[in-house]
Order: structure tokens, then C-alpha cells, then sequence
């Protein structure tokens, strides 16, 4: 079956108007509109190392790391799927984990911090 | 010397020795030369004693790690820090040929860091121009790109470089990228091509000086103190009957001597790092010291070329304030 664009566009405007009225109401009375929760996960990037080094998280899951050191450091994965901006003292990165998989990083400073995120179901 | 704190000593007893020795009558600069692979005092530390030892040879500077942008405990006042020696540098009696500056420029490879780096760096007014390589903190974001906006040499887009000077060859390069193994930069096979295209060019008979950021011997792998594939630009070297190798990014003064070929790394104008490998102390973060302290830890290096002596002469002078 062929979905005109115009179809489309209707279903998209909307669908667009649903989500804007329920960010509306959610930014009136937050606790009214359920939003399935997403999970976040916080990464320290502390004593050039990463902590926890190696974590496990479900998909949709959101990490965030956060540098502590007087040092500037990056998050960069090894298969280039997510990479930080160089990071100062207190910048935080963030990168949601939607496919599964294995993804290791490395600090592109300083080569010898590595890091390793599993991704399941 | 005594005043350092204990890991930035020199680690070997006999160097420490010769090093105390010369310290209690010479104060704060350290004036020595490499004949044959030993360490021996030239003679006393003042300019004088320096200008006659060179009558047709030259006198360079090299600073290092300015780390413009940084703003921490380790050193409020980097700009001021910086000051001091281009004051120095201006003021000295013999006038330095050129003033090579061995990398991390910036702290966080930032366009303002390097505008304002190129800007300060006009302060050393006794020279054009610094001869600069980058660091890892100038390659962060993306590679050179950023940094050769500023600092790019010889305008031809590449992050190494050669230039002859008053009979010297001075070869400068990269080696903050390209992490094949893991826990060390190295320099790649383009660079090293360029490299040996570039020497087969030079005389062996020339003296040939390195500068490279991180130093190209490993002195301690954990911390990414060393360069993967040195010893293939070592290998390319040692032909020459004199070569130095100049490096920066460990903040303090470390020597190595291989036959024909000395390396030699550079105090910091930013701020101390610890010496590697002391229980309780795991990483090369910035260390704060008391308060006065700071002065003696940063510093800069004069380097004569002495016509007939293979080796250079270097005076390592701290900043003092």
C-alpha cells in the first residue's frame, strides 16, 4: 500500500501537534504525562581513568561522563560510533546506547585510559 | 637542586651527585655538556664562561608545554609564568639565534588558545619567529588541522618541517597521533618517509637537532611517555656524527645518551608533573607545590653549538619566581 505524501504529512502534522501538546502539559504538571522512563547512566572520568572501566546497560540507555581531573580528556570509541570534543575540567559528555554490541573507547589524549560499554537487550 | 621535592631528583645516584655538586656553586642554572656518552661540568655557570666557549658557533633557546588556556591550582598565572622567561630570553647578554618552542602550546587545542598563543609568543622579541611542533593537548579535537591554522611552518600543510641554520639541519615533528599500539603516539610511515627523503640530503657531518613533543625514547610506557616507532627515526639518525633530539611533554628534565645521538626532554613554563613510577602516585596529573616553589620547577634551555665539539652545551635556567 502506497502512503501519499500528503498522507504522510497529515499523519506527521499530526503527530507533531500530540507531541507538542503533551510537552505542554508535561512542562505545566510534570508528574501528569507518563513518559517511559529513560535510563541514564553516569561514567567519572577521574585519575585518568574511567570508573566503572567496563559497564553493561540496556539499549536506550543514555551514559553520561563527567571529567573530574585538572587534565583534559576525551570519549572516543575505537569504531568511531561516538566521539567527544577535547574536555575540560567539569564537561560532560553524553551518548545514548540504542544498537547492542561491545563498543570500547579510549581517551584520544591519553591513549592508555580505555573504557568498554556492552550493550544488551 | 636540593630544594626539589624528592621525585623530581634525579633518579640515578651519580648523575644526583654530579648534579648537587655543581648546583652548590653554580645556583640555579646548570651548565654541562655530553663528550663521548659522559656528563662533564664545562666550567662555571656564568655568560661569560659561555660566549668565549663559542666563538663561531650559535646559541638557541628552546621552551616548552605553555599550556596557554590552562587555569588550575598547579598554576593560576600562566601568562605571567610565560612572561618571565620571554624577559629573560630578551635580556640574555648573548643573543639567541632562533627560539624553539617543543610543544603543547595550547592546553585544550582551542582557536583562542592559539591566537593568543601566537600573540604572547611575539613577546620573545629577540627573534622573528618560534619554531613550534604540536603536543597531544594541540591535536585534540582534530589532529593539526586547528593548530596549523596558526603554527603551520612552512605553509605547506603538514605538521613536520626542516630549516637549516648557521650550519645546523633542524628537523621538526609530530608525533601526538596515529595510536597503533594503544598506549603510545607515534609518528607514522608518512612522516618517516618525509624524514629520511629530508636526511638523505644532509652531510653527515652536519649537526643535526630533533624537535619532537613527546620523547622519542620510552621512558615510561603506562603514562604514554614514549614514541611507538622511534627507533625507525633513531635508525635514520645515528649515520650523523652529531644529533640532538629535543623533546617537552614530561615537565621535567630527563637525559638519554646513545652513542652519537642525545635526547634530552625540557621543564614546562605551566606547571610540574611527578616523576614516574612512585608508589601512591598513578597518574601525570599537574602537581601544586608550595607556594614559591613554583618558579623553581618551570624553566627554559639555552643550547650553544660549539664548532669541533659534537655535542651541544645546555643550560637549563629555571624561571625563579
Amino acid at each position: 500500500m502506497n502512503i501519499s505524501s500528503r498522507q504522510l504529512a497529515d499523519s506527521l502534522s499530526r503527530k507533531r501537534r500530540t507531541l507538542a501538546f503533551l510537552a505542554a502539559v508535561a512542562a505545566a504538571a510534570p508528574g501528569l504525562v507518563a513518559a517511559a522512563p529513560a535510563k541514564t547512566v553516569q561514567v567519572a572520568i577521574e585519575k585518568f581513568a574511567f570508573a566503572p572501566k567496563e559497564i553493561t546497560v540496556a539499549s536506550g540507555t543514555t551514559i553520561v561522563w563527567t571529567n573530574k581531573d585538572d587534565t583534559p580528556h576525551t570519549v572516543t570509541s575505537v569504531d568511531k560510533s561516538f566521539a567527544s570534543k577535547g574536555m575540560d575540567t567539569g564537561d560532560v559528555f553524553q551518548h545514548t546506547f540504542d544498537v547492542e554490541g561491545d563498543f570500547s573507547y579510549l581517551c584520544t589524549v591519553h591513549p592508555h585510559m580505555t573504557g568498554t560499554v556492552h550493550v544488551r537487550k | 637542586m636540593k630544594d626539589q621535592p624528592s621525585e623530581l631528583r634525579a633518579t640515578n645516584p651519580r648523575r644526583r651527585e654530579v648534579l648537587r655538586c655543581l648546583a652548590d656553586w653554580s645556583g640555579a642554572a646548570i651548565v654541562w655538556t655530553v663528550l663521548g656518552g659522559v656528563p662533564r661540568a664545562v666550567g662555571d655557570a656564568s655568560d661569560r664562561a659561555l660566549t668565549s666557549a663559542e666563538p663561531h658557533g650559535f646559541t638557541f633557546v628552546q621552551i616548552s608545554d605553555t599550556h596557554f588556556g590552562f587555569n588550575k591550582p598547579a598554576n593560576a598565572n600562566i601568562v605571567g609564568s610565560f612572561r618571565l622567561a620571554a624577559a629573560e630570553i630578551n635580556a640574555l647578554p648573548t643573543r639567541p639565534a632562533l627560539v624553539v618552542h617543543t610543544g603543547d602550546v595550547s592546553h585544550l587545542s582551542k582557536p583562542e588558545e592559539f591566537g593568543q598563543a601566537r600573540e604572547l609568543l611575539k613577546e620573545i622579541t629577540v627573534v622573528d619567529r618560534v619554531h613550534c611542533v604540536p603536543g597531544e593537548h594541540d591535536t585534540i579535537d582534530d589532529g593539526v588541522t586547528g593548530y596549523l591554522r596558526f603554527f603551520d611552518h612552512d605553509g605547506n600543510g603538514k605538521a613536520w618541517y626542516a630549516f637549516d641554520h648557521g650550519g645546523v639541519h633542524f628537523v621538526g615533528l609530530t608525533n601526538t597521533l596515529n595510536f597503533n599500539t594503544g598506549t603510545l603516539a607515534s609518528l607514522g610511515n608518512e612522516q618517516l618517509d618525509w624524514l629520511k627523503q629530508d636526511l638523505a640530503g644532509v652531510s653527515k657531518s652536519t649537526p643535526v637537532v630533533v624537535l619532537a613533543h613527546i620523547p622519542m625514547w620510552t621512558i615510561w610506557e603506562p603514562w604514554g611517555w614514549g614514541t611507538a616507532d622511534a627507533a625507525q627515526a633513531l635508525a635514520l639518525l645515528r649515520p650523523f656524527g652529531s644529533v640532538t633530539v629535543l623533546n617537552g611533554h614530561i615537565h621535567q628534565v630527563l637525559q638519554k645518551v646513545e652513542g652519537n645521538v642525545a635526547l634530552h626532554t625540557a621543564m614546562s613554563l605551566a606547571y610540574p608533573l611527578p616523576a614516574p613510577g612512585q608508589p601512591g602516585i598513578g597518574e601525570p596529573g599537574p602537581v601544586t607545590v608550595a607556594a614559591g616553589e613554583l618558579g623553581k620547577l618551570l624553566g627554559t634551555r639555552r643550547l650553544s653549538i660549539v664548532p669541533g665539539n659534537r655535542s651541544l652545551a645546555l643550560i637549563d635556567t629555571p624561571i625563579g619566581a
